[in-house]
C-alpha cells in the first residue's frame, strides 16, 4: 500500500508536465494574442512589448524558458494585469474559492446523501417524490437563475443575508451563505440522485436479502450492510466534483461579487493571457490529480475487494 | 409417543395452508404461488421440485415473508410455525423468527454474503441478534460452526472477506451462519445450483449430515430430482404455482402419478438404462402464469389430457399413505358428478 501511494504520487509529476505542455501550445494555436485589442497598437509599440516578454523568440525557446520558471514555482507575469504576477493573483483568489467550495460541497454531500437515502428507503412515497423533484430542479435550473432567486428572496425580501460582498465588514460570515447554497445546489442534486439509485440497487442485492433473512433490523441493514456499497459511486463522483467546486465558479463569483479563482478561467482565456491561463490550468490539474488519487485510496478503504500493490 | 390422541400436532413444525402469493405486473396478476399446502415435521427433509418459475422460491420467501413488496403480496393462506401464523406476526416478532427459528441459504453463494464485511462480522452479528452472548463468545461459537462445516484453519480464515473464499467455501459459510442459532428449520433454496458438480455433492452431504446432527428440519428447493431422491423424506412437485403431487420420496419414484411428475422422472438421464441416444423431454413450454384460466395448467403438454382438463382445475385426490395428486385421471366420474 505504501509503495502504491509513493508510486501514485510520483506519477503525478509526468501527468502535470504533459498537461502544462499541451495547454502551453494549444493556447498559442488560438488566433490573436494578449496584446491585440479593439484598437490595434502601433507596430513599433507592439514589437517593443513583444520583445519585452520574449515573444519573438522561437516557440520552443519560449516553452523551455516557461518550463524552467514553472519548475522553480514561478508562473510568470500576467500579460494583462500588469500590477502583479500570476502567482499573486492565484494565491490571492484561490483561498476564497476554496472556502466557498468546501462549504458548498459539504452542504451538498450532507443534504444530497441524506435525501438520496431517504428517497431510496421510502421509495415511491412523498419523501421520494419531494427529494427527487428538488434534485430535478437542482440539475435543470442553471446557477445564474438560482443565485438571483435566492438573492431576491433572502436578501431583498427577507433581509436575512446581504446580496453580495465577500466578508465585507459588518456582514462577515453572512456573506458566504447565499453563494454557498447556490453553489451547493447542482452537486446536491447529482449526489441525491446518485445516492438514491445506488442505494436502491444495493437494497435489492442478494446480501441484503441474506441480512433480512437473518432477522436484522432495517436500520442496521441500511447503515451496516448497505452504506459502504452504496457510497462507492458517490465517492468516485466526488473526486472531480470537489476539484471543480473548490477552484471556483465563474457564475457564482460574478453573481455574488466574490474575488475567487473562477473568473480567471474565463477572463484569462478571452484576454489570451497565456501565463494566467496555464497558471489556473496547473492549479486545477494539481487539485484534480490529487482528488483522483484520494478517491482511489478511499475506494480501497471502503471495498475490501480492491487492493493496490 | 406420549400424545396418543393427536400424534400429528406433536410432530408438526410448519404447516402451510392454502398459501397464495401474487405479483402485480403491468401485464397482469402473476399467481406465482396459488393455494399450496404442505406440512413439515420435526427433523424431516422436504423437497420442493419444479421448473424455473413454478413458484418454488416464492413459496419459501413467502414463508419468511421476504417477498419484495411491491410488486409481490401474500394474498391468502396461513403459514403456521409451531401453531402460530407467521403471516400475522409483527415486524419485531418476525425478526425474532428469521435466522433464529427458520433460517435460509440461497442459490448463489457468490452474492449472498456481504462483500464489504468480514465473515467474522457477519457471523457474530447473526449470533448476537438472537442469543445473549458477548462478542468473544459469539466469535468462539462462529469458529466452532465454521469447523463444523469443514472450513480449514477456521480461526484465521474467519477474519477474511467473502471474496477470499471459493464458491463452495462461501456456501459452507452460509450454512454455518444459518445453523449458528440452532434454527429448527433450514430452507435451502437451490443451494448447489451455482456450484460445480463435485462441490454440489459435498454441500448436499453437509446439509444432510448437519440437519441430522442438529435435528433441523430442511426444506430443500431444487429442480434436480436426483438430489431429491438422495436426500428428502417427502417431495412436493410444483407446477405453475400449484403443488400437483405430494408423496413420500419412495412412493413418488415407485408410482409417479401425475403425468408431469412422470415426465420429470423420465427426463432424468439414467446410466443404468439403455436408451436410443435421445434424452426424454416434456414437450412444450411451462405456461405463462399471468391471468391463468381455471384449467389444469399442464394440459397443453399432457399426453393424457381430457376435455375436463381444459376447463377445470382438478381437486386433490388422496391415494393413501400421504400420496396426494391433483389430476383428473384419478377422479372417477361418480365422484366428479357428485360434487
Amino acid at each position: 500500500m505504501t509503495k502504491y501511494i509513493i508510486r501514485r504520487l510520483l506519477g503525478i509529476i509526468p501527468t502535470l508536465l504533459v498537461i502544462i505542455t499541451i495547454s502551453f501550445f494549444i493556447i498559442r494555436v488560438a488566433p490573436g494574442g494578449p496584446f491585440d485589442g479593439e484598437r490595434a497598437l502601433p507596430e513599433v509599440v507592439k514589437r517593443n512589448i513583444e520583445a519585452k516578454y520574449h515573444m519573438n523568440d522561437p516557440l520552443i525557446v519560449q516553452y523551455g524558458r516557461y518550463m524552467f520558471d514553472v519548475l522553480r514555482g514561478d508562473l510568470g507575469p500576467s500579460y494583462r494585469y500588469k500590477d502583479h504576477d500570476v502567482n499573486f493573483y492565484i494565491f490571492q483568489s484561490l483561498p476564497n474559492s476554496m472556502i466557498l467550495g468546501a462549504i458548498a460541497i459539504s452542504l451538498s454531500i450532507i443534504f444530497g446523501i441524506t435525501s438520496g437515502m431517504l428517497a431510496a428507503v421510502k421509495q415511491n412515497t412523498w419523501v421520494d417524490y419531494l427529494s427527487m423533484a428538488l434534485a430535478v430542479v437542482g440539475i435543470s435550473v442553471p446557477l445564474f437563475v438560482i443565485g438571483p432567486v435566492l438573492q431576491y428572496i433572502f436578501a431583498m425580501r427577507l433581509g436575512w443575508f446581504p446580496t453580495s460582498g465577500w466578508f465585507r465588514s459588518g456582514d462577515g460570515w453572512k456573506t458566504i451563505v447565499l453563494p454557498a447554497l447556490t453553489l451547493a445546489f447542482a452537486d446536491f442534486a447529482t449526489i441525491a440522485r446518485l445516492t438514491r439509485s445506488s442505494m436502491l440497487e444495493t437494497l435489492r442485492s442478494d446480501y441484503i436479502r441474506t441480512a433480512k433473512a437473518k432477522g436484522m433490523k432495517p436500520s442496521a441493514i441500511i447503515f451496516k450492510h448497505s452504506m459502504k456499497g452504496a457510497m462507492l459511486p458517490i465517492v468516485s463522483y466526488l473526486g472531480p466534483a470537489f476539484a471543480g467546486i473548490i477552484t471556483g465558479s465563474v457564475v457564482v463569483e460574478t453573481v455574488f461579487r466574490i474575488p475567487g479563482l473562477g473568473r480567471f478561467f474565463v477572463q484569462s482565456s478571452f484576454n489570451r493571457d497565456y501565463t494566467l491561463i496555464v497558471g489556473v490550468v496547473i492549479v486545477y490539474s494539481v487539485i484534480l490529480v490529487i482528488m483522483n488519487f484520494l478517491v482511489d485510496i478511499v475506494y480501497s478503504l471502503l471495498d475490501p475487494r480492491i487492493t493496490y500493490k | 409417543m406420549t400424545n396418543a390422541t393427536s400424534p400429528d400436532t406433536y410432530k408438526r413444525l410448519l404447516e402451510v395452508k392454502g398459501l397464495q402469493t401474487y405479483f402485480k405486473t403491468d401485464a397482469g396478476i402473476v399467481k406465482a404461488v396459488d393455494g399450496i399446502s404442505f406440512t413439515l415435521n420435526k427433523g424431516e427433509t422436504l423437497g420442493i421440485v419444479g421448473e424455473s418459475g413454478s413458484g418454488k422460491s416464492v413459496t419459501n420467501l413467502s414463508i419468511m415473508r421476504l417477498i419484495p413488496s411491491p410488486p409481490g403480496k401474500i394474498v391468502g393462506g396461513e403459514v403456521l410455525f409451531e401453531g402460530k401464523d407467521i403471516l400475522k406476526l409483527s415486524e419485531s416478532e418476525l425478526r425474532h423468527l428469521r435466522g433464529n427459528d427458520i433460517s435460509m441459504i440461497f442459490q448463489d453463494p457468490m452474492t449472498s454474503l456481504n462483500p464489504f464485511l468480514r465473515i467474522s462480522t457477519q457471523m457474530i452479528e447473526t449470533i448476537r441478534l438472537h442469543k445473549t452472548m458477548s462478542r468473544k463468545e459469539a466469535l468462539a461459537k462462529s469458529i466452532e460452526m465454521l469447523k463444523l462445516v469443514g472450513i480449514p484453519a477456521a480461526e484465521e480464515r474467519i477474519h477474511s472477506y467473502p471474496h477470499q473464499f471459493s464458491g463452495g467455501m462461501r456456501q459452507r459459510v452460509m450454512i454455518a451462519m444459518a445453523l449458528s442459532c440452532e434454527a429448527k428449520i433450514l430452507i435451502a433454496d437451490e443451494p448447489t445450483t451455482a456450484l460445480d458438480v463435485t462441490i454440489q455433492a459435498q454441500i448436499l452431504e453437509l446439509i444432510q449430515e448437519l440437519s441430522k446432527k442438529l435435528d433441523t428440519a430442511v426444506i430443500l428447493i431444487t429442480h434436480d430430482l436426483g438430489v431429491v431422491a438422495g436426500m428428502c423424506d417427502t417431495v412436493c412437485v410444483m407446477y405453475a404455482g400449484k403443488i400437483v403431487e405430494k408423496a413420500k420420496t419412495d412412493d413418488l419414484y415407485a408410482k409417479p402419478s401425475h403425468p408431469y411428475t412422470f415426465g420429470l422422472i423420465q427426463s432424468v438421464p439414467r446410466l443404468d438404462k439403455a436408451h436410443d441416444g435421445k434424452l426424454f423431454s416434456i414437450e412444450g413450454q411451462p405456461p405463462n402464469v399471468i391471468d391463468l384460466p381455471p384449467c389444469c395448467p399442464f394440459h397443453p403438454r399432457c399426453h393424457k389430457a381430457m376435455d375436463i382438463c381444459r376447463t377445470k382445475y382438478p381437486p386433490t385426490k388422496d391415494l393413501g399413505n400421504g400420496h396426494e395428486v391433483s389430476c383428473w385421471l384419478f377422479i372417477d366420474e361418480k365422484e366428479h358428478s357428485h360434487e
